[in-house]
């Protein structure tokens, strides 16, 4: 079998895996079972970034060859997309035993189906080549989240819950108006055959509008200001294991979907053109690195802090894809993965310390630095590479970017950057002092260090942070391949 | 005038689709925003499917006598769709139903005040 | 509703006829309109019915909840399974022309089997929904409410 027949089980087998999952008594064997699937798959994405690196592959289903059937299409921002999922989901695993039994005491099977299922979507979303396969599984995703992010223990997830339920269907809706305009006007989902009959079409109104209900939608499922107030309650209130993986994958996964449709479908010069996308683009980055970094100063929920430092993160991203250069999506790719390992580390952080003390907001974490030493080292690393220092992870996807906005003539921007960056020094810091600058208070009862088995993958997270920011050949090799794949349109 | 009778499928798309997000604006109430959502996404299921009608054209199976064919696709998009839809409705009732046990309550300007700190935020 | 002689001798009648109609949507899915979806929800339907007019321990003395929910799964399995089966013998997923040897009787081969999974998983999902629902309610007029809740609101330990 070669790499592209083999492909489609990176999907596939969460896939299958989750109804079996579902089925599975018990806290131990539904856990197991996940990890066996995601690390499968994630072999299998590395297998196809590998190949994919060289030349897309294709895979269509039940033989129906594109455009008439459903197939997979990966190129390297695909696949480098989808090892980061399935490497973020594989590295929380280990960490998600201890965590999980806590936030869900009783059966654990439909909780790790959810799991599984969300992972799957995630993944389908990144591989698939049709438009409206990207509607269902982005919707298989959601639907998966929203029952995730109910599992927390605090009355209030379920509100959180709600409200990213409404607002997250609203914006798939509004991707499938916008498919469905496309639809009408080409008589094509495939996204290479969309590219090829696209321009034909361009100058009417309905592709106007197709694009805007499409950037409006994936805008609300990424969150990006001002359409992110789903997104503090829902990783606030979710389980630990659930902030930390919807976290560091879900918003990415919109990201990639927006950068493929303006990319591959639309192709540049039509999406930038019809509607004047790189302002606006440039400009709501601009509000979310601010406005998310100085509402992140004011938390005091320390999970909200990160809610709204992820809401300012997503503001780099999207400043790298304003900035229409090959550089600024390196960056924008580049951020993508090295932010999902910053804030997956500290999510864990986060749950290893909701695990032991029972709480994260800050004024309860006073003096817990000096109990929990390891932890909140972990956390303070993973902070380091938050704020941008070298040698970390997020100090290489920060210094990108500032080039990237240099190279392409806004020096101004890397302003803005320094200033969110300032900001998140304050953020992090804040949670880190009251952990070990101030007194633990006296009637507070006794937390000890975590166990081994939250302390081991969370400082193994934190190793990737370091690690990423010193090796890196596989980061920065795989985001300029996929930039160069994403600018190359349908073509490459 | 003939060109709005024409599209007459398009204004209806436009009036539910209207009512349905003003009805997921305006009101507090979880039940109403539910339907609100329901009447939204239906919106969008006639304009799909009006889109596949053929003028002239018949049912989509194989027979003898019948060149013409309505477009089958979007018929078959749209129970994807629908079924979607249906486990979006049915994921957001299970939780106005845990919301109403675990709050006592699912107005929106209700939950608010348990929530100062969302309130707040949105 | 146990003593309305009218509804119960209807519901005697119809519920068959309902059951019959799923079946005859299921196995015509596959080269005229119907399929497994909306066989299932007809099968789905019948039974609650049934619970509407005999009570739902009736109803899950007929199908037991743990099959129900089991049941969900299995049919995504059965889906899943018919695929992989395409790989296994040499072709891509979903691929149903190397399931038998005359391309037309392959594809229906595999449709029938894929909709079968489609339609058990629909019908359970129904019976699923309508039980979740109707549980919650019992559960919520004896007052016993299973829910936990770590409330973090205090800044301050208590």
């Amino acid at each position: 079998m070669t790499i592209a027949e083999i492909m489609p089980f990176s999907v596939l087998l969460p896939l299958i895996g989750a109804p079996v999952c579902a089925m599975l008594p018990g806290r131990r064997l539904p856990w197991l079972l996940c990890l066996i699937v995601v690390p499968g798959s994630l072999v299998i994405a590395g297998m196809t970034l590998d190949a994919a690196l060289d030349a897309p592959l294709q895979y269509a289903f039940g033989n129906w060859p594109p455009p008439i059937g459903i197939a997979y299409r990966v190129d390297a921002a695909n696949a480098f997309v989808a090892v980061l999922l399935a490497g973020i989901a594989t590295a929380l695993l280990p960490w998600a035993r201890r965590s999980v039994n806590d936030d869900v005491p009783d059966r654990q099977g439909p909780f790790y189906a959810l799991f599984l299922l969300a992972l799957a979507g995630l993944m389908g979303i990144t591989m698939t080549g049709d438009v409206f396969n990207v509607f269902v599984f982005l919707e298989i995703s959601s639907l998966a989240s929203y029952g995730l992010i109910a599992y927390g223990r605090d009355r209030r997830a379920l509100l959180a819950a709600f409200r990213y339920l409404i607002m997250g269907t609203v914006g798939a809706t509004f991707l499938l108006i916008g498919i469905g305009f496309l639809y009408i006007m080409t008589g094509t989902l495939n996204m290479v055959d969309l590219a090829e009959r696209l321009p034909a079409v361009a100058d009417t109104r309905t592709i106007d509008v197709a694009l805007a209900f499409i950037i409006v939608g994936l805008a609300l499922k990424l969150a990006l200001v001002p359409l992110h107030l789903w997104l503090p309650a829902a990783y606030t209130y979710a389980p630990s294991f659930v902030s930390a993986f919807l976290a560091a994958t879900a918003t990415k996964v919109a990201l990639y979907v927006m950068l493929r449709f303006i990319y591959t479908v639309f192709q540049p010069d039509l999406a930038f053109v019809i509607l004047p996308l790189a302002p606006i683009l440039l400009a709501l980055a601009l509000a979310a690195m601010l406005s998310g970094s100085w509402k992140a100063l004011f938390q005091e929920d320390a999970k909200r802090v990160l809610a709204y430092s992820s809401i300012a993160q997503i503001g780099y991203m999207v400043l790298g894809v304003g900035l229409v250069t090959a550089a600024g999506l390196t960056a924008s790719l580049l951020h993508m993965f090295n932010h999902g390992l910053i804030k997956a580390a500290l999510f864990m952080g986060l749950g290893t310390v909701a695990y032991q003390a029972g709480s994260v907001r800050i004024s309860r974490m006073r003096g817990l630095g000096r109990e929990m030493p390891w932890t909140f080292t972990a956390l303070a690393l993973a902070g380091l590479s938050l704020v941008g220092l070298p040698p970390t992870a997020g100090f290489i996807s920060k210094w990108y970017l500032i080039n990237a906005a240099l190279d392409a003539g806004q020096p101004w921007l890397v302003a803005a950057v320094l200033i969110a960056s300032l900001m998140a020094v304050v953020y992090v810091g804040r949670v880190l002092e009251a952990a070990f600058m101030q007194p633990r208070p006296t009637d507070a009862k006794a937390v000890h260090e975590a166990p081994l088995a939250l302390l081991l993958p969370l400082w193994l997270m934190v190793g990737a942070n370091f690690y990423f920011g010193l090796d890196t050949r596989l980061t920065v090799g795989a985001a300029e391949a996929g930039a160069r794949a994403l600018m190359a349109g349908s073509g490459g | 005038m003939t060109t709005i009778l024409s599209l007459f499928n398009y204004w209806a798309v436009i009036a539910l689709m209207m009512v349905g997000y003003y009805c997921l604006i305006a009101h507090g109430n979880m039940i109403k925003k539910i339907m609100g959502l329901g009447i939204f996404q239906t919106s969008v299921f006639i304009m799909f499917i009006s889109a596949g009608k053929v003028l002239g054209g018949s049912t989509p199976i194989l027979r003898e006598g019948v060149t013409e064919y309505s477009n089958p696709l979007p018929h078959v998009l749209i129970l994807t769709a629908i079924v979607v839809g249906i486990a979006t409705t049915a994921v957001a009732l299970a939780l106005a139903v845990r919301i109403q046990e675990a709050f006592g309550t699912i107005e929106d300007d209700q939950l608010s005040e348990a929530d100062p700190e969302d309130a707040a935020g949105q | 509703m146990s003593d309305h002689a009218i509804l119960r001798v209807v519901a005697r009648l119809v519920i068959p006829l309902f059951m019959l109609f799923g079946l005859y949507v299921q196995f015509h899915g596959e080269y005229s309109p119907g399929g497994g979806f909306q066989a299932g929800v007809l099968f789905g339907a019948a039974w609650i019915l049934f619970v509407l007019i005999y009570g739902l321990d009736t109803g899950l003395r007929v199908i037991p909840e743990a099959l129900i929910y089991n049941l969900a799964c299995l049919g995504v399995l059965l889906y899943c399974l018919i695929g992989v089966l395409g790989v296994a013998l040499g072709g891509h997923f979903l691929n149903f022309d190397v399931l038998w040897t005359t391309p037309k009787a392959a594809q229906q081969a595999g449709i029938i089997l894929v909709e079968l999974g489609v339609g058990v998983t629909v019908a359970a999902v129904v019976m699923l929904f309508f039980t979740c629902f109707v549980r919650r309610r019992a559960l919520n007029k004896t007052g016993a409410d299973t829910d936990q809740w770590r409330e973090d609101n205090h800044d301050h330990d208590s």
